[in-house]
């Protein structure tokens, strides 16, 4: 066993006599997790609404008014005709073009029911099906006002009314940063363990010094424990720096304990940084390495659900993401920092993380081969 | 009393493909001798040290190296052999000291061990004043002469060498060739191959091989002899002349 | 002259497809990337695993339930039986919304006409959240019309929701453009930039220089391999978003493709531009990662919304080439406009590529000189 101190020894020393490492492992983190958190704000909010107006009544004005004071729509432009209106929208200039036809407030009050058209950009798919609902939201509160004004509704209901509370737990002010913020540590986490560790032994076979390694007497699974255990530090110093910031600049303090945070990544830290020894196990250059291990994190970020969610992913996605270890950390996060939950809460996702790392480090310590 | 064998190959061969790098070799490397293997380049002395080192495993034949079989027991050989290769193998990121430290943490040598090696290295060398500057610094040729040095850290009693004097100019490969005399005489038996034709002299015995077949082998006095010339530069080009591989 | 440069061009082919493994990569991930977020990634929100919280276990909470188990936006994978039980499901990350029936439910509904409900929504991701509230409610809204049937309201108004070119809001109709812009960007600036760097760093660059073709040539004939991987990149992203994605080219297919080459041409250039910067290998491939692709992913507006960033950042994405190229694509493509809608775009593009280019290619010619 002490030989793996003098391999940590010796991988420490390489580590901190380039500038450049240095570099990556601390100053890259913090500059991407102050600007991607500002990047990655899916809050749907702006939506640039055009309403055209062929009725000219009292009602649209203050339709008008209703959506212009709205913090999720900006009123673009109030036009005449719907061909104008779509001609923005072509540009991108708008996202909904609300259509109101002629005689909308005669018929509303003549014959009880007046029909109005949004036509909603829906290139990107998120943004139009919130876009919708928030503009449907206005239009039933709108209604309800008209119906009160025409209508005095007895206290006592005539008819069946559902009433519906609803509440917001775990991030009631809705702060979009909150959400994104862990997820985005992770993956940055994820993206400086796998790549240092992918790319770390093949420079070692392109430099040709494992040859040196392999004709020693040393035991494989020394070499690779060895080459693990600095990395796994180093991706705990990032964690820590990750969480400073996520304090410092936005105000994130996680509800459930430290510890347990710290519990998952010690696992989590062994899976993916034995999934990138893994790689390069396989690759012959840093150049393959890099592809490959890109190409790995790119399916299993996509795949975390940090970006759309894990629910909504057809069946087999879902089982994918039962082998992604990114999906679990991200979920466990968030769980942790917004929910506080506890170590009891996540330990079914920690039996999975470590399993996989049972699996990837063995498999990573079998394929290294000393001899060819 | 019977000789006592520190290598013995017996018909090693190595395929890679429909090519055959190694032959079919056979022969033996005495306890304390320094051993030569010579070849223009291609002729398959690198395959046939990484054989015999436990980095590539046989297509045929058998080879024992300190007893062990280099098919079932390489890792047994590898703690018992020292190792430099003509591809660099010092880390060259690391001071020198770092290296020592480095490699005799992994012959599992005790630290206090370790620094009084160093010491000793760095004294033989000259390089006291350098022990924490890092390797790529160095000359090539005093590269070369610490990769030696640290190749027998752990005091190893067979050394493979794989054209340790590559590329550097005939005063730095005499002094390197002290260094390996040196540890001939400590009672190391070493395996050297080489190309300069020069360097044979230099050594016990020498074997000379062709196209991944051993075509001669015996001291460099035996060889000049047997072809009839005064040096090993003409042994050695007779014998070339009949390659296909390379490109004399 | 030309037929050296076809000889440089030649030897540069063979470099690729020697590394069968890279290969492998180079056209495997745009395929990959198009499957997941064809079949993968969806916006809408659907299936979500909610719990029940049934205090009245009677025939309207069970009529209730029965609908929201037949939509398709909700799946109940829980039945608590206290209020303590909430949190505790929402701590597993079990569950993401939790209804609760009061347990006088009918006699409320029936007798005194006002059923008051409760939602209780895991905002820790606030899109989310929003959304199944807001799907909740429609759902009990439409039982309680059903309950009064006849009894409409007055004043009605019926909005009519039309989703404009991406009727099923399918996550591909943005994506299929994005993944054009960064799968063509990461292939031509990576992949060049560290091929021209390796060859510096390996000394065969200075080979190369001093043979009779002129050094900017030489630069060149390395660039021309990418462009013709890039294109059978943009054509197998193109088959398959039609094959298999059911995303059509909406407008001229000549002119999107002639828009591709465009692109690839500035993204070559971006990497030549790289390569006349960075000395080593693991340099320009920093450079390229950090520089370019975190850029680009950050400001096309493909993954991220750029209305929503900072004003200066707004006006930092003007500078990411890949930006002007999502808008080109998604034009084209998806919304089935002509030339005269992304002149401008293009013309962008064309400028960017011009400067990039002869920049370089002077950064190369000095080089030999010196």
């Amino acid at each position: 066993m002490r030989t793996v101190l003098f391999i940590i020894q010796k991988e420490f020393s390489q580590f901190f006599r380039e500038k450049t490492n240095i570099r990556m492992l601390l100053v890259m983190p913090v500059i991407q997790l102050i600007l991607l958190p500002l990047a990655a704000n899916y809050e749907v909010r702006n939506i640039q609404i055009c309403i055209v107006d062929h009725d000219h009544s009292g009602y649209v004005r203050e339709l008008t008014h209703k959506i212009a004071a709205s913090p999720y729509f900006k009123l673009n432009s109030y036009l005449d005709s719907y061909k104008d209106g779509l001609e923005r929208m072509e540009h991108d200039e708008v996202d909904i073009v609300l259509e109101i036809p002629p005689d909308f407030e005669k018929t509303l009050i003549r014959e009880n029911e007046a029909a109005l058209s949004a036509s909603v950009n829906a290139v990107n798919g998120q943004r139009a099906s919130l876009g919708a609902q928030y503009l449907l939201a206005i239009l039933r509160d709108f209604n309800r006002e008209i119906r009160l004004k025409w209508v005095q509704f007895p206290k006592f209901n005539p008819v069946p009314i559902i009433q519906i509370d609803h509440s917001f737990w775990y991030n009631p002010m809705m702060n979009y940063k909150h959400f994104m913020v862990p997820g985005i540590l992770v993956i940055l986490l994820t993206m400086v363990g796998a790549n240092m560790s992918a790319l770390n032994l093949v420079r070692e076979k392109e430099l040709g010094t494992i040859e040196q390694i392999n004709v020693s007497p040393i035991k494989k699974y020394h070499f690779i424990i060895g080459k693990l255990i600095p990395f796994w530090i180093m991706g705990q110093v990032v964690l820590t720096l990750g969480l400073l910031i996520a304090r410092l600049i936005y105000g994130i303090v996680p509800l459930g304990s430290i510890f347990s945070i710290y519990l998952f990544s010690s696992a989590y830290l062994l899976c993916i940084l034995g999934l990138g020894l893994l790689i390069s196990t396989f690759a012959n250059t840093q150049q393959q390495a890099m592809l490959i291990s890109f190409f790995v994190m790119m399916v299993f970020i996509l795949l975390s659900g940090l970006y759309t969610s894990i629910d909504s992913m057809p069946q087999w996605a879902q089982w994918v993401t039962k082998i992604n270890p990114i999906a679990y950390f991200v979920q466990v996060m968030r769980l942790v920092i917004m929910k506080g939950s506890g170590i009891k809460d996540i330990l079914p996702h920690l039996a999975s993380i470590l399993l996989m790392a049972g699996i990837i480090i063995p498999w990573a310590i079998w394929h290294y081969r000393k001899r060819s | 009393m019977p000789e006592n064998y520190l290598i013995e190959v017996n018909n090693l061969t190595k395929r890679f493909g429909a090519f055959t790098a190694v032959d079919s070799i056979s022969f033996n490397v005495r306890q304390g001798e320094i051993f030569g293997f010579l070849g223009a380049n291609g002729a398959g002395k690198t395959t046939a040290i990484k054989m015999l080192s436990g980095l590539l495993t046989p297509s045929s034949g058998d080879a024992k190296v300190i007893g062990f079989d280099v098919k079932t027991h390489a890792e047994k050989i590898k703690k018992n052999i020292g190792y430099m290769s003509q591809r660099f193998s010092l880390y060259e990121d690391l001071t020198v000291f770092e290296n020592m430290r480095f490699y005799g943490g992994i012959y599992g040598l005790r630290s206090i061990e370790i620094n009084t090696k160093a010491e000793e290295i760095l004294n033989v060398l000259n390089l006291l004043n350098e022990r924490n500057i890092l390797v790529k610094s160095l000359p090539l040729g005093w590269k070369q002469k610490l990769a030696f040095s640290i190749s027998i850290l752990h005091n190893p009693p067979l050394v493979f060498l794989d054209e340790p004097t590559g590329g550097v100019d005939p005063i730095t490969r005499r002094e390197f060739w002290e260094l390996i005399m040196e540890a001939a005489n400590r009672g190391t038996t070493l395996f050297v191959t080489t190309h300069y034709m020069d360097e044979a002299e230099y050594c016990n015995r020498v074997s000379i091989m062709v196209d991944g077949k051993i075509e001669a082998l015996g001291t460099p006095l035996e060889l000049r002899q047997q072809m009839g010339v005064t040096n090993m530069e003409a042994v050695f080009l007779s014998l070339a002349r009949k390659s296909s591989r390379s490109e004399l | 002259m030309m037929k050296q440069f076809w000889i440089f061009v030649k030897k540069e082919w063979l470099h690729i497809l020697r590394d069968r493994r890279t290969l492998l990569i180079l056209f495997g991930m745009p395929i990959a990337q198009i499957l997941i977020f064809g079949f993968a990634l969806s916006n809408e929100v659907k299936n979500s695993k909610i719990a029940v919280l049934d205090h009245a276990n009677d025939d309207v909470s069970r009529k209730l339930i029965e609908r929201i188990e037949a939509s398709k936006y909700f799946e109940i994978t829980k039945i608590l039986y206290n209020d303590s039980d909430i949190d505790p499901a929402f701590k597993q990350g079990a569950i993401r919304l939790a209804l609760v029936l009061p347990a006088s439910m009918s006699e409320d509904l029936h007798h005194q006409n006002d059923l008051r409900v409760q939602l209780i929504s895991d905002a820790s991701d606030p899109n989310v959240g929003t959304t199944l509230v807001n799907y909740m409610s429609s759902i009990i809204n439409d039982y309680q019309n059903e309950l009064i049937a006849l009894n409409k309201l007055p004043f009605t108004i019926k909005p009519e929701v039309r989703m404009i070119y991406n009727p099923q809001l399918k996550a591909a109709y943005n994506f299929v453009p994005g993944v054009m812009a960064m799968v063509l960007l990461l292939i031509c600036s990576l992949m060049t930039s560290i091929a021209i760097v390796r060859e510096k760093e390996m000394g065969t660059m200075e080979v190369l220089l001093v043979s009779p073709l002129k050094p900017a040539l030489v630069v060149i004939s390395k660039t021309i391999p990418y462009l013709v991987l890039s294109f059978i990149n943009i054509c197998s992203i193109l088959l398959l978003s039609y094959f298999v994605l059911n995303v059509p080219v909406k407008g001229n297919l000549f002119l999107l493709l002639a828009e591709g080459i465009l692109f690839i041409i500035t993204s070559l250039s971006l990497g030549m531009f790289v390569s006349s910067i960075a000395a080593t290998q693991t340099a320009a491939m920093f450079g390229t990662l950090v520089g370019l692709f975190m850029p680009t992913l950050m400001f096309s507006g493909f993954m991220f919304p750029v209305d929503n960033m900072p004003i200066p950042l707004q006006w930092l994405s003007n500078v990411i080439p890949s930006k002007w190229f999502f808008n080109i694509v998604k034009a084209i493509m998806i919304k089935g406009l002509g030339f005269s809608a992304i002149w401008k775009e293009t013309l962008i593009l064309f400028g960017m590529t011009c400067m990039l280019f002869i920049i370089s290619i002077r950064k190369f010619d000095k080089r030999l000189s010196l």
